[in-house]
């Protein structure tokens, strides 16, 4: 096997700070090669390095045996690497066709050949069995589908390497086998991918070859035959993991009661629905999003209005009440969007921190925040939590810090409240391993505590783990309950899709 | 005197060109995700410059050119505090207008000595174009022909500009500056040139549009003479969603309140009172724009 591309000993620095330690890489041509590493481990910078973003340090690029320096991504994209970024780029008003040829249009005198964009995006979408309709509006396609666009992009630019960052985060189960069949499709027909991710169970499912990073340095390159998803998390994490606590089983008082909530907005988005949340016990929602999920935290914590039903919490009536009000009868919300309602981009890590303790009396004298007595509480939860929080430390802007520790940040200040209630809605979206095993374990003892948690994830390995009592969510209203002795990926999967069994729901593990 | 007539078309048409050339500039600026308030600024500009190009070169042709030109230098110094300084553009735009009703009032001093107002009955305005045939048609010859060529210019201006955002590949790029100015970046869209032709087309058209005001509809240029023409042709471009076909529409109905009001004040009403029609046209109209504006949607994921 003949090395597509190479990347010898790179090296960036950031004033003290080393990114990259001499990473070593290569990738062969049909092969998918993965990249794992928790957060921070330098999986970024060395793609920023390989798409012309950063100039390293030290080391240096060899594609197809010539050595080559990038100045900026146009270069990249001209010597044949494209990329898929985390956070699309796309137009959503313009059609699919017109966002794949955009920056190489078929043109005539300077007139777009609109017809002649759409027959040859329609060839390259037959020819790697990625499927798309050209004329649709990417506002209306689903995330799976914008994936596809994008990925089609870099192909019709002419990409013969693929970088995917972090592709599955963002898409259902479904999808995400859609988009591993895909992956392999892409390798056969010779072209190289690099799949940058921190679930390793996909890794296993898809790469040839994986490289783990940690700390900036490459902790070990290996054939996917030769390991296997334990010895991964090892790498990367550099211990062993530890196994969750037990659970203390505790009198089923109920905590949280929801009865006939139902939501409408033109249409029912949420239809009568009805469940208790105990002290002691997480209830899991599992469900392809967008059936009801969001719009029953929403009612639930305030957020938006419900129809009819009632939601009583520590037996209080506070159907429809104002955040405030819910907030004081025992809630903590760990919202799903950390950007729409968890945070404010533009205000420091220590006034996000804040938010919700500047009433509270400890922190509160006549009105005035007692900021300096806080400050060593956030310090505690950075420290903790293993923030990073970059240069100005609780001073930096929220919107500075990376997804996985922003959501670190929320998660540590809705616990910190430390109420009989939890709403955690994906609580380790884009947080690394480590991070996850911290907050997987905190949920279980808030459990054992007494507490009740409501935890919505589309990672079902996560609802499995952690959840007392699993609910399933289809089309808005309760569509089946797992005790979680009888709970399975497959069941839940088979539920999820609308309770038909056929073969497409049948998950491999 | 009828209050409606054949006539009051023709007046209509005549009235609609300044507000229709500026709105359309307006457009072009919204859709790269600036929001140009400065049309009003620009549009005297030319009207100034028109006079003044007619007067020292005695070139009607010349005199156009160099209103568009003047336009297009002011509109460069918008370009250069909002997209090079980073400046707020309402703020920009509105010192624009203030510097151009500043400075027009202080050339026409200091250029003809005059205040207020500036006549050469020796001065030629635009020549109205007889159109073949069409001219001898009844009625429809009388609305449709007859008019400066500016007028031709204005609702060609439309047409181009629908051909330019929707066939061209530049004009599908200008759309795309606007749409998603992080996402045009990362595939190396330029996106500040483009953004720089967009204001530059801009303000030619507001130069042209003035050039109409001051040498089309009269032969003479008085200060502040655009009397918020600049600013209906924003309401025009809001409401006609920047779209060049339903400005066109929006124009002409402004244009249309435009005429009315002229023809309003020969009914013995008081021309504070008939003068007021198409800025309350405006303000009803913004009862159906509200959340309509193209501008705050665009700007959602701009980096600034």
């Amino acid at each position: 096997m003949t090395d597509r591309l190479e990347m010898r000993a790179m090296t960036k620095k950031y004033g003290d700070f080393t990114a990259n330690d001499k990473v070593s890489f290569s990738l062969a041509a049909g092969e998918v090669h993965a990249i794992v590493g928790e957060n921070g481990a330098g999986k970024t910078t060395l793609m920023r390095m390989l798409y012309g973003m950063e100039q390293p340090t030290s080391g240096e690029i060899v594609l197809n045996g010539k050595l080559v320096v990038f100045r900026g991504p146009e270069d990249a994209i001209r010597n044949g690497i494209g990329m898929v970024h985390q956070h699309f780029m796309l137009f959503g008003e313009f059609s699919v066709t017109e966002n794949i040829v955009i920056g190489y249009e078929p043109k005539q005198a300077g007139f777009f050949k609109r017809n002649d964009a759409n027959d040859k995006v329609r060839a390259l979408s037959e020819q790697y069995r990625i499927p798309i309709n050209p004329q649709a509006k990417v506002a209306s396609c689903s995330i799976g589908e914008q994936q596809r666009v994008e990925i089609l992009k870099v192909l019709y630019q002419g990409a013969d390497i693929i970088v995917l960052d972090e592709p599955t985060a963002v898409l259902t189960p479904l999808e995400v086998r859609d988009l591993l069949q895909t992956i392999r499709n892409l390798a056969e027909s010779g072209k190289s991918v690099i799949l940058i991710t921190h679930k390793l169970q996909e890794v296993m499912e898809v790469a040839d070859r994986i490289t783990v990073l940690r700390g900036g340095k490459v902790t070990g390159t290996v054939s996917r035959d030769e390991t296997n998803a334990d010895d991964l998390a090892r790498l990367m994490v550099g211990r062993e993991l530890q196994e969750l606590s037990e659970r203390i089983p505790l009198e089923p008082l109920p905590l949280l009661q929801v009865e006939k909530l139902t939501v409408r907005d033109k249409q029912t988005l949420l239809d009568q629905v009805s469940f208790t949340v105990h002290h002691g016990e997480i209830v899991g929602i599992a469900g392809v999003s967008g059936n009801g999920q969001s719009e029953l935290l929403q009612a639930i914590s305030g957020l938006r209005a419900a129809q009819e039903g009632t939601v009583r919490l520590g037996g209080k009536d506070v159907t429809n009440k104002s955040v405030a009000i819910i907030r004081d009868a025992g809630l903590a919300h760990i919202p799903e969007d950390r950007y729409l309602w968890g945070t404010a981009k533009l205000s420091s890590v220590e006034e996000n921190a804040l938010m919700g303790y500047q009433r509270k009396p400890a922190y509160n004298r006549r009105g005035v925040v007692l900021r300096e007595k806080f400050r060593q509480v956030v310090k505690g939860w950075v420290e903790q939590f293993a923030i990073k929080t970059g240069s100005r430390q609780l001073q930096e802007l929220a919107g500075n810090l990376s997804g996985g520790n922003l959501q670190k940040l929320i998660v540590a200040r809705e616990l910190g409240h430390e109420t009989p209630f939890l709403i955690a809605a994906e609580p380790t979206r884009g947080v690394d391993i480590g991070a996850m095993e911290y907050i997987h374990q905190a949920l279980i003892e808030k459990r054992n505590q007494g507490d009740g948690i409501l935890l919505v994830s589309s990672e079902l390995s996560e609802i499995l783990a952690l959840s007392d009592r699993i609910l399933v969510m289809y089309k808005g209203r309760i569509a089946g309950e797992l005790s979680r002795l009888e709970a399975t990926e497959e069941k839940i999967s088979v539920i999820m899709a609308g309770g038909s069994i056929h073969g497409s729901n049948q998950r491999a593990i | 005197m009828e209050l409606f007539d054949w006539s009051l078309l023709s007046s209509t048409i005549r009235m609609v060109t300044p507000i229709l050339l500026a709105a359309l500039g307006g457009a072009l600026c919204a859709r790269v995700g600036i929001f140009n308030v400065g049309l009003e600024g620009l549009v005297l500009v030319g009207a100034f410059s028109a006079i003044v190009g007619n007067h020292f070169t005695g070139n009607l042709f010349l005199a156009v050119l160099i209103a568009a030109l003047v336009s297009i230098v002011f509109s460069l110094l918008f370009a250069y505090m909002t997209i090079k300084l980073r400046a707020n553009e309402i703020v920009v735009g509105v010192a624009i207008n203030f510097l151009a009703l500043g400075l027009t009032t202080f050339a026409l001093r200091a250029i003809f000595g005059v205040k207020g107002a500036f006549y050469d009955k020796d001065m030629a305005g635009l020549p109205t174009v007889e159109i073949p045939i069409i001219h001898d048609i009844p009625v429809i010859g009388g609305i449709v022909s007859g008019h400066s060529p500016l007028v031709y210019f204005a609702f060609l201006a439309a047409i181009l500009l629908y051909v330019f955002f929707y066939r061209t590949v530049t004009g599908f790029r200008v759309l795309a500056v606007g749409l998603n100015p992080v996402a045009a970046r990362s595939i190396g869209l330029k996106v500040t040139g483009l953004q720089v032709l967009a204001i530059v087309m801009s303000g030619a058209l507001c130069g042209i549009a003035g050039a109409q005001l001051s040498l089309g509809q009269v032969t003479m240029f008085t200060e502040g003479m655009t009397a918020g023409r600049g600013f209906i042709a924003l309401v025009a471009m809001m409401m006609g969603q920047s779209h060049p076909l339903g400005i066109l529409a929006s124009s002409f109905l402004f244009g249309l309140m435009d005429a009315l009001s002229i023809r309003l004040q020969g009914f013995s009403l008081p021309t504070q009172f008939t003068a007021m029609l198409p800025y309350v046209l405006t303000i009803a109209a913004m009862f159906f724009l509200k959340n309509k504006s193209q501008i705050g949607s665009n700007n959602q994921q701009s980096t600034r």
